[in-house]
Protein backbone atom coordinates (compact mmCIF):
# COMPACT_ATOMS: atom_id res chain seq x y z
CA UNK A 1 0.00 0.00 0.00
CA UNK A 2 1.37 3.33 -1.39
CA UNK A 3 2.06 5.75 1.88
CA UNK A 4 1.85 2.86 4.11
CA UNK A 5 4.89 3.74 6.37
CA UNK A 6 5.63 7.01 5.85
CA UNK A 7 5.36 9.77 8.48
CA UNK A 8 4.43 13.49 7.75
CA UNK A 9 4.04 15.70 9.99
CA UNK A 10 2.05 14.67 13.16
CA UNK A 11 0.25 11.98 11.18
CA UNK A 12 1.07 8.54 9.79
CA UNK A 13 -0.70 7.51 6.39
CA UNK A 14 -1.69 4.07 8.47
CA UNK A 15 -3.19 6.91 10.45
CA UNK A 16 -4.80 8.55 7.67
CA UNK A 17 -6.65 5.20 6.18
CA UNK A 18 -8.54 4.99 9.46
CA UNK A 19 -9.72 8.48 9.70
CA UNK A 20 -10.11 9.22 5.92
CA UNK A 21 -14.31 8.37 5.74
CA UNK A 22 -15.36 10.15 8.55
CA UNK A 23 -13.20 13.06 7.41
CA UNK A 24 -14.90 13.13 4.34
CA UNK A 25 -18.15 12.40 6.47
CA UNK A 26 -17.81 15.48 8.73
CA UNK A 27 -17.25 13.78 11.53
CA UNK A 28 -13.71 14.42 12.85
CA UNK A 29 -13.45 16.20 15.98
CA UNK A 30 -11.62 19.53 15.22
CA UNK A 31 -8.41 18.56 16.15
CA UNK A 32 -8.51 15.48 14.36
CA UNK A 33 -9.68 17.03 11.19
CA UNK A 34 -7.04 20.12 11.60
CA UNK A 35 -4.00 17.21 11.60
CA UNK A 36 -5.81 15.30 8.77
CA UNK A 37 -5.82 18.54 6.56
CA UNK A 38 -1.99 19.08 7.30
CA UNK A 39 -1.46 15.75 6.73
CA UNK A 40 -3.22 15.59 3.11
CA UNK A 41 -1.07 19.07 2.32
CA UNK A 42 2.11 17.57 2.98
CA UNK A 43 1.39 13.79 1.70
CA UNK A 44 0.51 13.95 -2.06
CA UNK A 45 -0.43 9.86 -2.41
CA UNK A 46 -3.22 10.68 0.56
CA UNK A 47 -4.34 13.82 -1.00
CA UNK A 48 -4.80 11.74 -4.34
CA UNK A 49 -6.70 8.84 -2.65
CA UNK A 50 -8.49 11.48 -0.48
CA UNK A 51 -9.95 12.84 -3.43
CA UNK A 52 -10.60 9.35 -5.20
CA UNK A 53 -12.38 8.40 -2.51
CA UNK A 54 -14.77 11.33 -2.66
CA UNK A 55 -15.14 10.78 -6.77
CA UNK A 56 -15.86 7.38 -5.45
CA UNK A 57 -18.55 8.21 -3.25
CA UNK A 58 -20.02 10.72 -5.64
CA UNK A 59 -20.17 7.78 -8.16
CA UNK A 60 -22.26 5.67 -5.68
CA UNK A 61 -24.98 8.93 -4.46
CA UNK A 62 -25.88 8.51 -8.69
CA UNK A 63 -27.62 5.19 -7.88
CA UNK A 64 -31.48 5.91 -8.13
CA UNK A 65 -33.58 4.71 -4.98
CA UNK A 66 -35.86 1.59 -5.88
CA UNK A 67 -39.20 1.70 -4.83
CA UNK A 68 -41.21 -1.10 -3.81
CA UNK A 69 -43.84 -2.42 -5.85
CA UNK A 70 -47.27 -1.69 -5.19
CA UNK A 71 -47.99 -4.94 -4.15
CA UNK A 72 -45.23 -4.68 -1.50
CA UNK A 73 -47.04 -3.01 0.77
CA UNK A 74 -50.45 -5.12 0.13
CA UNK A 75 -48.37 -8.38 1.27
CA UNK A 76 -46.68 -7.03 4.34
CA UNK A 77 -50.43 -6.11 5.90
CA UNK A 78 -51.70 -9.61 4.36
CA UNK A 79 -49.19 -11.46 6.31
CA UNK A 80 -49.40 -8.94 9.25
CA UNK A 81 -53.21 -9.70 9.63
CA UNK A 82 -52.59 -13.44 9.57
CA UNK A 83 -50.51 -13.65 12.29
CA UNK A 84 -51.58 -15.19 15.35
CA UNK A 85 -53.13 -13.10 18.23
CA UNK A 86 -50.24 -13.65 21.20
CA UNK A 87 -51.97 -14.26 24.52
CA UNK A 88 -48.70 -12.78 27.20
CA UNK A 89 -48.47 -14.45 30.77
CA UNK A 90 -50.82 -11.98 32.03
CA UNK A 91 -53.31 -11.32 28.94
CA UNK A 92 -55.89 -13.31 31.69
CA UNK A 93 -56.07 -10.01 33.84
CA UNK A 94 -56.53 -7.87 31.06
CA UNK A 95 -60.80 -7.19 30.98
CA UNK A 96 -62.72 -8.85 28.69
CA UNK A 97 -65.93 -7.62 27.89
CA UNK A 98 -67.64 -11.23 27.78
CA UNK A 99 -65.98 -11.97 31.38
CA UNK A 100 -67.05 -8.31 32.65
CA UNK A 101 -71.02 -9.73 31.18
CA UNK A 102 -70.95 -12.32 32.62
CA UNK A 103 -69.41 -11.41 36.17
CA UNK A 104 -71.93 -8.62 36.27
CA UNK A 105 -75.49 -10.86 35.16
CA UNK A 106 -74.53 -13.21 38.10
CA UNK A 107 -73.79 -10.14 40.54
CA UNK A 108 -77.51 -9.06 39.56
CA UNK A 109 -78.53 -12.44 40.03
CA UNK A 110 -77.26 -12.79 42.88
CA UNK A 111 -78.84 -9.24 44.60
CA UNK A 112 -82.14 -10.52 43.15
CA UNK A 113 -82.15 -14.17 45.13
CA UNK A 114 -80.89 -11.88 48.20
CA UNK A 115 -83.79 -9.69 47.54
CA UNK A 116 -86.45 -11.90 47.23
CA UNK A 117 -85.35 -14.10 50.71
CA UNK A 118 -85.59 -10.69 52.59
CA UNK A 119 -89.17 -10.68 51.21
CA UNK A 120 -90.62 -13.66 52.15
CA UNK A 121 -88.19 -14.08 55.70
CA UNK A 122 -90.76 -13.57 59.41
CA UNK A 123 -90.25 -10.17 60.79
CA UNK A 124 -89.16 -10.44 64.44
CA UNK A 125 -92.30 -10.58 66.60
CA UNK A 126 -92.34 -9.96 70.35
CA UNK A 127 -92.79 -12.72 73.17
CA UNK A 128 -96.49 -11.64 73.61
CA UNK A 129 -97.39 -11.75 70.21
CA UNK A 130 -95.71 -15.28 70.05
CA UNK A 131 -98.22 -16.49 72.74
CA UNK A 132 -100.69 -14.86 71.12
CA UNK A 133 -100.44 -16.35 67.94
CA UNK A 134 -99.73 -20.25 69.49
CA UNK A 135 -103.26 -19.38 70.89
CA UNK A 136 -104.55 -19.34 67.88
CA UNK A 137 -102.36 -22.47 66.64
CA UNK A 138 -104.15 -24.80 69.03
CA UNK A 139 -106.82 -26.04 66.76
CA UNK A 140 -104.34 -27.20 64.63
CA UNK A 141 -102.51 -28.94 67.61
CA UNK A 142 -105.37 -30.55 68.27
CA UNK A 143 -105.55 -32.34 65.06
CA UNK A 144 -105.47 -36.16 65.24
CA UNK A 145 -102.30 -36.61 63.49
CA UNK A 146 -100.50 -34.09 65.57
CA UNK A 147 -101.92 -35.87 68.63
CA UNK A 148 -101.09 -39.23 67.77
CA UNK A 149 -97.43 -38.46 66.96
CA UNK A 150 -96.87 -36.43 70.49
CA UNK A 151 -94.36 -38.01 72.15
CA UNK A 152 -95.32 -37.95 76.26
CA UNK A 153 -99.00 -39.22 75.21
CA UNK A 154 -97.69 -42.78 73.78
CA UNK A 155 -96.29 -43.33 77.41
CA UNK A 156 -99.54 -43.70 78.84
CA UNK A 157 -101.45 -47.32 79.33
CA UNK A 158 -103.94 -48.20 76.12
CA UNK A 159 -107.05 -47.30 76.45
CA UNK A 160 -109.59 -49.59 77.70
CA UNK A 161 -111.96 -50.81 74.88
CA UNK A 162 -115.95 -50.47 76.07
CA UNK A 163 -117.75 -53.44 74.88
CA UNK A 164 -121.98 -54.42 75.42
CA UNK A 165 -121.21 -57.50 77.53
CA UNK A 166 -118.57 -55.92 79.85
CA UNK A 167 -121.38 -53.18 80.65
CA UNK A 168 -123.89 -55.43 81.36
CA UNK A 169 -121.63 -56.95 83.99
CA UNK A 170 -120.95 -53.87 85.07
CA UNK A 171 -124.79 -53.15 85.81
CA UNK A 172 -124.89 -56.39 87.61
CA UNK A 173 -122.55 -55.67 90.29
CA UNK A 174 -123.77 -52.57 90.78
CA UNK B 1 -44.87 15.96 16.30
CA UNK B 2 -43.42 13.22 14.37
CA UNK B 3 -42.95 10.37 16.71
CA UNK B 4 -39.74 8.60 16.88
CA UNK B 5 -39.26 5.39 15.73
CA UNK B 6 -38.85 4.19 19.52
CA UNK B 7 -41.94 5.38 20.29
CA UNK B 8 -43.72 3.79 17.35
CA UNK B 9 -42.40 0.55 18.59
CA UNK B 10 -43.10 0.82 22.18
CA UNK B 11 -47.30 2.11 20.64
CA UNK B 12 -47.01 -1.44 18.28
CA UNK B 13 -45.96 -2.80 21.80
CA UNK B 14 -49.38 -1.83 23.22
CA UNK B 15 -51.00 -3.11 20.38
CA UNK B 16 -51.56 0.14 18.06
CA UNK B 17 -51.58 -1.74 14.31
CA UNK B 18 -51.47 1.91 13.03
CA UNK B 19 -47.76 2.67 14.51
CA UNK B 20 -46.90 -0.33 12.78
CA UNK B 21 -47.93 0.58 9.08
CA UNK B 22 -46.05 3.97 10.11
CA UNK B 23 -43.25 2.20 10.65
CA UNK B 24 -43.45 0.40 7.59
CA UNK B 25 -44.16 3.47 5.41
CA UNK B 26 -40.99 4.86 6.96
CA UNK B 27 -38.32 1.87 6.00
CA UNK B 28 -40.47 0.11 3.61
CA UNK B 29 -37.99 2.12 0.42
CA UNK B 30 -34.61 2.03 2.81
CA UNK B 31 -34.98 -1.55 3.68
CA UNK B 32 -36.06 -2.81 -0.48
CA UNK B 33 -33.03 -0.53 -1.44
CA UNK B 34 -30.86 -2.02 1.32
CA UNK B 35 -31.20 -5.54 0.17
CA UNK B 36 -31.68 -5.19 -3.76
CA UNK B 37 -28.19 -4.00 -3.66
CA UNK B 38 -27.53 -6.93 -1.20
CA UNK B 39 -29.05 -9.70 -3.13
CA UNK B 40 -28.42 -8.11 -6.43
CA UNK B 41 -32.69 -9.47 -7.37
CA UNK B 42 -35.64 -7.45 -6.73
CA UNK B 43 -37.97 -10.00 -6.02
CA UNK B 44 -36.01 -11.48 -3.30
CA UNK B 45 -35.29 -8.34 -1.70
CA UNK B 46 -38.51 -7.68 -1.39
CA UNK B 47 -39.30 -11.29 0.14
CA UNK B 48 -36.61 -10.43 2.51
CA UNK B 49 -37.85 -7.05 3.16
CA UNK B 50 -41.19 -8.80 3.98
CA UNK B 51 -39.69 -11.23 6.17
CA UNK B 52 -37.98 -8.23 8.15
CA UNK B 53 -41.50 -6.43 8.59
CA UNK B 54 -42.88 -9.52 10.12
CA UNK B 55 -40.27 -10.90 12.36
CA UNK B 56 -40.19 -6.89 14.07
CA UNK B 57 -43.70 -7.32 14.23
CA UNK B 58 -43.73 -10.62 15.98
CA UNK B 59 -41.38 -9.60 18.30
CA UNK B 60 -43.36 -6.36 19.53
CA UNK B 61 -44.27 -7.97 22.93
CA UNK B 62 -40.53 -8.66 23.71
CA UNK B 63 -38.93 -5.14 22.60
CA UNK B 64 -37.22 -3.04 24.94
CA UNK B 65 -35.69 -0.11 23.26
CA UNK B 66 -31.66 -0.50 24.07
CA UNK B 67 -30.39 0.12 20.96
CA UNK B 68 -31.79 2.81 18.14
CA UNK B 69 -34.47 1.08 16.24
CA UNK B 70 -32.51 1.43 12.88
CA UNK B 71 -29.78 -0.87 14.42
CA UNK B 72 -32.27 -3.29 15.17
CA UNK B 73 -33.76 -2.75 11.90
CA UNK B 74 -30.83 -3.67 9.94
CA UNK B 75 -29.28 -5.99 11.61
CA UNK B 76 -32.30 -8.06 11.00
CA UNK B 77 -31.66 -7.49 7.44
CA UNK B 78 -28.09 -7.75 7.21
CA UNK B 79 -28.42 -11.31 9.03
CA UNK B 80 -31.41 -12.46 6.56
CA UNK B 81 -29.48 -10.82 3.11
CA UNK B 82 -25.76 -13.19 4.70
CA UNK B 83 -27.98 -16.15 4.87
CA UNK B 84 -30.12 -15.70 1.73
CA UNK B 85 -26.36 -15.19 -0.39
CA UNK B 86 -25.22 -18.39 1.05
CA UNK B 87 -28.18 -19.98 0.46
CA UNK B 88 -28.34 -19.28 -3.14
CA UNK B 89 -24.37 -19.55 -3.41
CA UNK B 90 -24.86 -23.35 -3.61
CA UNK B 91 -27.81 -23.57 -6.10
CA UNK B 92 -25.54 -21.19 -8.56
CA UNK B 93 -22.36 -23.09 -7.91
CA UNK B 94 -24.87 -26.32 -9.76
CA UNK B 95 -25.81 -23.85 -12.63
CA UNK B 96 -23.97 -24.06 -16.30
CA UNK B 97 -21.58 -21.23 -16.46
CA UNK B 98 -23.43 -21.07 -20.51
CA UNK B 99 -26.28 -20.02 -18.71
CA UNK B 100 -27.54 -16.47 -19.85
CA UNK B 101 -27.47 -13.94 -17.00
CA UNK B 102 -31.00 -12.42 -16.09
CA UNK B 103 -31.85 -9.22 -15.92
CA UNK B 104 -31.52 -8.97 -12.40
CA UNK B 105 -27.89 -10.10 -12.65
CA UNK B 106 -26.90 -8.26 -15.47
CA UNK B 107 -29.10 -4.84 -15.47
CA UNK B 108 -29.85 -4.70 -11.96
CA UNK B 109 -34.04 -4.80 -12.89
CA UNK B 110 -34.39 -0.80 -12.17
CA UNK B 111 -35.02 0.60 -15.55
CA UNK B 112 -38.77 0.68 -15.02
CA UNK B 113 -38.35 2.75 -12.01
CA UNK B 114 -36.10 5.54 -13.22
CA UNK B 115 -37.26 8.78 -14.85
CA UNK B 116 -35.78 9.03 -18.41
CA UNK B 117 -34.31 12.30 -18.70
CA UNK B 118 -35.94 14.32 -21.84
CA UNK B 119 -33.16 16.51 -21.93
CA UNK B 120 -30.84 13.44 -22.81
CA UNK B 121 -30.31 11.72 -26.51
CA UNK B 122 -30.32 8.36 -27.56
CA UNK B 123 -26.71 7.97 -27.32
CA UNK B 124 -26.23 10.11 -23.98
CA UNK B 125 -28.94 7.66 -22.61
CA UNK B 126 -26.55 4.55 -23.00
CA UNK B 127 -24.03 6.53 -21.71
CA UNK B 128 -25.37 7.02 -18.61
CA UNK B 129 -26.91 3.82 -18.38
CA UNK B 130 -23.72 2.09 -19.46
CA UNK B 131 -21.94 4.54 -16.18
CA UNK B 132 -24.56 3.07 -13.99
CA UNK B 133 -23.94 -0.46 -14.73
CA UNK B 134 -20.47 -0.10 -13.66
CA UNK B 135 -21.31 1.72 -10.41
CA UNK B 136 -23.53 -1.06 -9.87
CA UNK B 137 -21.46 -3.84 -11.05
CA UNK B 138 -18.57 -2.31 -8.82
CA UNK B 139 -20.92 -2.94 -5.20
CA UNK B 140 -22.07 -6.00 -6.25
CA UNK B 141 -17.88 -6.97 -6.62
CA UNK B 142 -17.53 -6.25 -3.32
CA UNK B 143 -17.25 -9.15 -0.39
CA UNK B 144 -21.21 -9.53 1.36
CA UNK B 145 -19.77 -7.84 4.64
CA UNK B 146 -17.62 -5.00 2.69
CA UNK B 147 -20.91 -4.73 0.87
CA UNK B 148 -23.08 -3.88 3.86
CA UNK B 149 -20.72 -1.88 5.60
CA UNK B 150 -20.69 0.89 2.22
CA UNK B 151 -24.41 0.44 2.16
CA UNK B 152 -25.40 1.25 5.43
CA UNK B 153 -22.61 3.96 5.70
CA UNK B 154 -23.75 5.65 2.40
CA UNK B 155 -27.04 5.20 1.65
CA UNK B 156 -28.64 4.81 5.05
CA UNK B 157 -26.27 7.31 6.50
CA UNK B 158 -25.96 4.99 9.51
CA UNK B 159 -22.86 5.95 12.28
CA UNK B 160 -19.69 4.00 12.72
CA UNK B 161 -21.24 2.67 15.75
CA UNK B 162 -24.28 1.39 14.42
CA UNK B 163 -23.29 -0.05 11.49
CA UNK B 164 -20.38 -1.83 13.77
CA UNK B 165 -23.19 -3.14 16.07
CA UNK B 166 -25.15 -4.47 12.68
CA UNK B 167 -22.32 -5.99 11.67
CA UNK B 168 -20.66 -7.84 14.68
CA UNK B 169 -17.56 -6.07 14.30
CA UNK B 170 -15.41 -3.23 16.84
CA UNK B 171 -15.37 0.27 14.92
CA UNK B 172 -11.68 -0.16 14.18
CA UNK B 173 -12.69 -3.17 12.45
CA UNK B 174 -15.80 -1.19 10.51
CA UNK B 175 -13.46 1.36 9.92
CA UNK B 176 -10.71 -0.94 8.10
CA UNK B 177 -13.42 -2.87 6.49
CA UNK B 178 -15.03 0.24 4.57
CA UNK B 179 -11.18 1.53 3.65
CA UNK B 180 -10.80 -1.37 2.19
CA UNK B 181 -14.53 -0.93 -0.07
CA UNK B 182 -13.76 1.85 -1.12
CA UNK B 183 -10.37 1.36 -2.32
CA UNK B 184 -11.60 -2.21 -3.80
CA UNK B 185 -14.55 0.75 -5.57
CA UNK B 186 -11.73 3.12 -6.28
CA UNK B 187 -9.82 0.55 -8.43
CA UNK B 188 -13.01 -0.98 -10.36
CA UNK B 189 -14.52 2.61 -10.95
CA UNK B 190 -11.06 4.12 -12.14
CA UNK B 191 -12.52 5.03 -15.22
CA UNK B 192 -15.44 6.94 -14.14
CA UNK B 193 -13.22 8.45 -11.26
CA UNK B 194 -10.46 9.46 -13.74
CA UNK B 195 -13.32 11.04 -15.95
CA UNK B 196 -14.46 13.19 -13.00
CA UNK B 197 -10.80 14.29 -12.02
CA UNK B 198 -10.45 15.90 -15.62
CA UNK B 199 -13.57 17.44 -14.96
Amino acid sequence: MPGQFNKVGDMSCVKMESRILAYMDGRLKESERAEMEKHLAACGVCRVRANEFRSVSDLLGELPMVEPTPAFDVRVRARVAAEPVKQGRWAWMRPSPRIAFAASMLLLAMLWIGYRKEAVAPLPISPEEASAGLMQDISVMEDHDTLANFEPLKELPPPVEVTADSADDNDQQM
Amino acid sequence: MTRTDVQLMLDVKGGDEQSFELLLQRYRTPLVNFLFRMVKNREQAEDLAQEVFIRVYRAREEYVPTAKFTTWLFRIATNLALNSLRDHRHQKLEMSIDAPLTADTEDGDERPFEVADKHLTVEQELVEEERKKMIRRAIEKLPEKQRAAVLLHKYQELDYAEIAKILSCSESALKSLLFRAYEMLRVELAPLVARRGLK
